[in-house]
C-alpha cells in the first residue's frame, strides 16, 4: 500500500495535520509541496540521495546485537540501530540530506533550520557547507547555553547562529523565529524543517527521508534473524527519528505483530507540571502548522515543557503520531528525567555506547519490557543519536563541576 | 425566507457591511488584555469615540508567531497580567452596552480550538462579537470554521497575502469567496494600489490594508502604530491613542 494513503492533499493522518499557517506562506509551501512530490519519484533526485547516504552519512547504519544487555537483561533479545554512528552523530542527517538536495534541485542558495539540541543545527549546517548553501540556525537562548559545543560547531561548519530571545527561549520559539524569517525571506531561502512536524508537506517528507532507518531495520533483520522484531522502541519529541523506525512497519499487512512504541520525554514525572509529554500529558490543539496533541492549558496557551534533553523539550508532537496513537497503531508512554540518566549510565557502562539523552529515553523504555519479554523475542531500540554532547549536562545533573 | 428580510437581519455580515457605506473605514488594532482588561475597556471606548469605523481585538497567545516584535510583546504582558479568553468575553459583554461599532476578534487558531469552537461562537454572540480574523487559518483551511461561521453569522474575514506583484488564480478564489471584507496584508513595504483595485475587482466585499500600503483601499487597519503606543504608555495609553486615531481620522473623513 501506498504511504500517499495515509496522508490525502492536505496531508491529513485521520483528522491530525493540515496546513494552519498564515497566508503569507502558503506560496512557499506549495512550491515545497509541488517540488517534493515531483522528485521523490524522480530516480535520479533518488540516487543522488542513496549516494549521499552511503558515501557521505555513512549508511546502512549498523544493526548491532546488544548481547551484554540482552543477558543481563534476561528477556527479548535487543538490537540497538545505530543511528549515533551517522556522520554528525544522529538521525538528523537522513532528513538534512534529503532537504537541502531537493533545496539545491529548487535552485535554492540559502537554507534555514530551528534547532532544539543542536543535532539538526549541526547536521544543516554540515549539509549547507557540503552543498554550498549559505546557513543560518535559530535556537533558543536556553538551548544554546545548555549546548554550547554545538553552536560552537555550527559557527566552525560556517553557519550563523541566532538565539531567539522570545517566549520560554526553546525549540517551539525557535520555530516560531525561524517561520517569521521564512515569510520575510522566501525567493532564495529554504526552511529544513529538523522534525516530523508542522504544515504539510513537511511531516510526510521528514518521513520519507527518515524512513531509511525502518527500511535497514527490516532487511537487515531478515538476513540476521529472518524475521520481522517483535517490537521497535524509539524517543519522540517531534517524532522524526521514531516515525523514520516505524513507517516501514506501519503499512505492511505482514508487520502488523510489530509493536511500535514511542517514548516521550516525562521530565520530573508525567504527573508534574515539569515534562514535555504531549501525547500522555496533552490535548489535542492546532499549533505550528498542524493539528495533533499538545501540552497547554485549557485556554489552548501552549505550556512551557521541560526535559533534561533539549531535543525532546517540545510542546508538540508530530500529526502521523497522533494518529498512530488514536489508530492504536503506536503506543506512547513517557519516561522521565532520572530514567532516562539511569539508562544514560547503563548503556555507557554494559555496551560502552553513551547514547544521546534524547535515546537515553527509549534504552530506559527498553530496560522496562525487555525481561517481560521471551528470550526468542526481538526488540528493536532505535539509537538516534550519541551522548557526547551530553557529557556536560549528565555532569552538572549528577552535581560535579567540570572544565571543559 | 425572502430577500426584504434578509437584507434587513441585524448580524455580525451585516453589520461590518454598514461601517463602509459611503466612507472610507477606519478599523483600529488592540490587543486584548494589554496591559489589562480595564485599560483595554477604555481603549476601545476611547476608539469608538474618535472616529473608529471597526475595532479589531487580538485574543493574546502564548506564541503569536505571524506578528512583529512590538506585537508579540503586547501578547506576552497581557498573559502575564491574567489575561484570558474569558476575561475578554466577559470585558466585551460590558463594553458592548455603550459601544455600537463592529467588534472583530483576531485569534489564532488554537485558543478558539481548544475552548471549543462552536462553544467558542456562541459566546461571540452572546457579547456581540461581529467578525473573526484567524491568521493561522489560510483559505485551505477555511473549513475549519465555515460553518460554525454561517450558523452563528459571525463574519469570517479572509486575508490576502500581497507578496508578489502579480495577481494569482489564488487571490483571486480568496477574494471571491470573502464575507465581511478582504484583509489585504504585505510583508513588503510597497504601494499596493494597483493590485489592490485589481483584487477588488473580484471581491464582492470591501478590500482593506494596512494605513499607508494603498490608496486605493475601502478601509486602512491603524494597529502597529496603536500597540506601540500601548507598549510605551501602558495604563495611560489611552490619552495618547485617542490623539493619534483622531489625527488619521481627519485625514481619511
Amino acid at each position: 500500500m501506498s504511504k500517499e494513503s495515509m496522508a490525502n492533499k492536505l496531508g491529513r493522518f485521520g483528522s491530525f495535520g493540515g496546513q494552519y499557517i498564515p497566508e503569507a506562506l502558503m506560496n512557499n509551501l506549495k512550491e515545497l509541496e509541488n517540488a517534493y512530490l515531483h522528485y521523490k519519484s524522480d530516480p535520479t533526485f533518488q540516487k543522488e540521495l542513496e549516494l549521499l547516504f552511503q558515501n557521505y552519512a555513512g549508511r546502512p547504519s549498523l544493526l548491532y546485537f546488544a548481547k551484554k544487555m540482552t543477558d543481563n537483561l534476561n528477556g527479548a533479545k535487543i538490537y540497538l540501530k545505530r543511528e549515533d554512528l551517522n556522520h554528525t552523530g544522529s538521525h538528523k542527517i537522513n532528513n538534512v540530506l534529503g532537504q537541502i538536495l531537493l533545496a539545491k534541485k529548487m535552485g535554492k542558495n540559502r537554507v534555514i533550520a530551528e534547532t532544539g539540541a543542536g543535532q539538526h543545527g549541526v547536521a544543516t549546517a554540515t549539509v549547507a557547507a557540503l552543498m554550498d548553501m549559505e546557513c543560518e540556525v535559530f535556537m533558543g537562548k536556553e538551548d544554546t547555553e545548555r549546548q554550547a559545543l554545538n553552536v560552537f560547531r555550527m559557527k566552525l561548519l560556517g553557519a550563523k547562529v541566532n538565539p531567539v530571545t522570545a517566549g520560554t527561549m526553546t525549540l517551539k520559539d525557535a520555530v516560531n523565529e525561524t517561520l517569521r524569517e521564512w515569510v520575510s525571506r522566501m525567493d532564495d531561502t529554504y526552511y529544513v524543517l529538523g522534525s516530523a512536524v508542522g504544515p504539510h508537506p513537511f511531516p510526510i517528507m521528514v518521513r520519507d527521508f527518515q524512513g531509511v532507518i525502518s527500511k535497514e531495520i527490516k532487511s537487515q533483520l531478515m538476513e540476521l534473524e529472518g524475521k520481522l522484531p517483535d517490537a521497535v522502541v524509539a524517543c519522540v519529541g517531534g517524532g522524526s527519528n521514531a516515525i523514520g523506525a516505524f513507517s516501514e512497519f506501519v503499512d505492511d499487512p505482514s508487520a502488523k505483530s510489530v509493536q511500535l512504541i514511542g517514548c516521550e520525554a516525562g521530565g520530573l514525572g508525567s504527573d508534574t507540571p515539569y515534562s514535555a509529554a504531549a501525547m500522555t500529558n496533552g490535548t489535542v490543539g492546532i499549533f505550528h502548522g498542524m493539528k495533533s496533541y499538545f501540552y497547554q492549558d485549557k485556554y489552548g496557551q501552549i505550556k512551557p515543557t521541560h526535559s533534561i534533553s533539549a531535543g525532546l523539550d517540545y510542546p508538540g508532537i508530530g500529526p502521523e503520531h497522533a494518529y498512530l496513537s488514536e489508530t492504536g497503531r503506536a503506543t506512547y508512554v513517557a519516561v522521565t528525567d532520572e530514567e532516562a540518566v539511569e539508562a544514560f549510565f547503563y548503556l555507557s557502562q554494559t555496551e560502552g555506547i553513551i547514547p544521546a539523552l534524547e535515546s537515553a529515553h527509549a534504552v530506559a523504555h527498553a530496560i522496562k519490557i525487555a525481561p517481560t519479554m521471551n528470550k526468542d523475542q526481538i526488540l528493536v531500540v532505535n539509537l538516534s543519536g550519541r551522548g557526547d554532547k551530553d557529557v556536560a549536562s549528565i555532569a552538572r545533573y549528577k552535581g560535579e563541576n567540570l572544565n571543559e | 425566507m425572502n430577500k426584504a428580510n434578509g437584507a434587513n437581519e441585524i448580524n455580525g455580515v451585516t453589520r461590518i457591511t454598514k461601517a463602509f457605506e459611503g466612507k472610507k473605514a477606519l478599523i483600529a488594532y488592540i490587543i486584548g488584555g494589554d496591559p489589562n482588561i480595564e485599560t483595554t475597556e477604555e481603549l476601545i471606548i476611547a476608539l469608538a469615540n474618535s472616529g473608529v469605523d471597526i475595532i479589531k481585538i487580538g485574543i493574546p497567545f502564548s506564541d503569536p508567531s505571524a506578528e512583529d516584535l512590538d506585537a508579540q510583546s503586547a501578547h506576552e504582558r497581557a498573559l502575564k497580567n491574567g489575561c484570558t479568553t474569558d476575561s475578554l468575553f466577559e470585558m466585551i459583554k460590558r463594553v458592548r452596552e455603550t459601544v455600537k461599532i463592529p467588534l472583530l476578534f483576531v485569534t489564532y487558531i488554537n485558543p478558539v480550538f481548544v475552548y471549543e469552537t462552536d462553544r467558542f461562537f456562541d459566546k461571540c454572540v452572546e457579547c456581540g462579537i461581529d467578525g473573526i480574523i484567524v491568521p493561522d487559518i489560510p483559505f485551505e483551511e477555511k473549513d475549519e470554521l465555515t460553518d460554525v461561521c454561517s450558523k452563528t453569522k459571525v463574519a469570517q474575514i479572509s486575508s490576502i497575502a500581497l507578496n508578489s506583484n502579480k495577481i494569482s488564480e489564488r487571490m483571486e478564489n480568496i477574494a471571491r469567496y470573502a464575507e465581511g471584507f478582504i484583509y489585504c496584508v504585505s510583508g513588503m513595504n510597497i504601494d499596493a494600489s494597483d493590485m489592490v483595485s485589481e483584487i477588488k475587482k473580484n471581491s464582492p466585499v470591501p478590500c482593506v490594508v494596512d494605513w499607508g500600503m494603498a490608496t486605493t483601499a475601502d478601509g486602512f487597519v491603524i494597529g502597529k502604530e496603536i500597540i506601540k503606543l500601548v507598549g510605551q504608555y501602558g495604563r495611560h495609553s489611552v490619552d495618547p491613542v485617542k490623539e493619534f486615531v483622531k489625527e488619521i481620522a481627519e485625514k481619511i473623513k
